[in-house]
């Protein structure tokens, strides 16, 4: 089979973070198909010494599942959704997941706003192209876009919107704002 | 060759066991999103392939990438890149990685849009 350069099959990675309980997995499953994975975990000190390790040192893992999606733009061109762990002890997968993506959704909760610092710090260290999205619970006061962005010292050009992530027109739209901001970084460092 | 599963039991032989204990390969730097394709071309070296490798050679007829391979043969991510390392080593897949250009990013736009 003889293909373009421009034909070659594009998959592209966008990663979802903020908090436990932000809406994540809910945000995934409103504008893409799930598929289920499993990867490993590093286990624990305390697993040291009780699993039994001998003549397979190398194994110092233990399967854990998670989630993606995934959205078929065309035949030959995939974008797939990461959630990244919530808990702590998951950090060491963010590095990998983080590796060659398009850019991240940090899902903000105007209750819980210092949840997504860590998020936050991570993609501007790492030079990850990120927006926040405020998933506008029902029981939360209202605040506006100004407000959140002083409130997270966000940079200028870092894109802010509100979104209520069950509803599948507003996960489009945190989407596209995401690959529109993208789109404006590649530009950017090419001119 | 069906799964070697039982529901109930979970799979009868472990998934180290599948990769002779390794937990170390060429495959082991595969990104997520690297598409996997099968070259349709013989193994080299004399190696032959086992059967999940067998699975993913059909599977990956077509451009595949590692998550999905991983999600559909229902094995840890880490042993899919042993199994994807050998494969590569022995020229029967070939792995890509296109990435982002301004057309593509642009196309994925229009594609959620029309969503």
């Amino acid at each position: 089979m003889d293909f373009e350069p421009s034909d070659e099959p594009v998959a592209l990675k966008i990663l979802i973070a903020g908090g436990f309980g932000v809406g994540k997995t809910t945000l995934v499953g409103a504008i893409s198909e799930i598929r289920p994975l499993r990867t490993e975990e590093v286990l624990s000190d305390r697993g040291i010494g009780i699993d039994d390790t001998d003549g397979v040192e190398g194994k110092t893992t233990t399967t854990v599942a998670m989630d993606f999606g995934r959205i078929t733009i065309r035949e030959g061109l995939v974008v797939y959704l990461f959630g990244t762990p919530g808990q702590e002890r998951f950090w060491f997968m963010w590095d990998e997941l983080s590796y060659g993506a398009l850019g991240a959704v940090v899902l903000a909760d105007t209750r819980r706003l210092t949840d997504c610092f860590p998020s936050i710090d991570y993609f501007e260290q790492r030079g990850t192209p990120f927006i926040v999205a405020v998933n506008c619970f029902d029981d939360a006061d209202q605040y506006d876009i100004e407000e959140v962005r002083s409130a997270l010292d966000l940079d200028p050009d870092v894109p802010v919107l509100m979104c209520d992530v069950r509803r599948r027109a507003s996960a489009k739209t945190v989407l596209i704002t995401l690959v529109e901001h993208s789109l404006r970084v590649l530009t950017a460092s090419q001119a | 060759m069906t799964r070697w599963m039982d529901e109930e039991a979970g799979p009868v032989v472990r998934p180290y066991a599948l990769i002779g204990g390794r937990t170390r390969s060429s495959g082991d730097a595969l990104d997520l999103v690297a598409m996997v394709t099968a070259t349709g071309g013989a193994a080299s070296g004399g190696f032959v392939p086992g059967p999940e490798q067998e699975r993913i050679l059909t599977l990956v007829t077509t451009a595949t990438s590692v998550a999905d391979v991983a999600s559909e043969l229902d094995l840890p991510l880490g042993v899919v890149r042993v199994l994807l390392g050998d494969l590569q080593d022995h020229g029967l897949i070939s792995i890509g990685r296109a990435s982002a250009s301004e057309r593509i990013l642009k196309e994925v736009i229009n594609g959620l849009r029309a969503l």
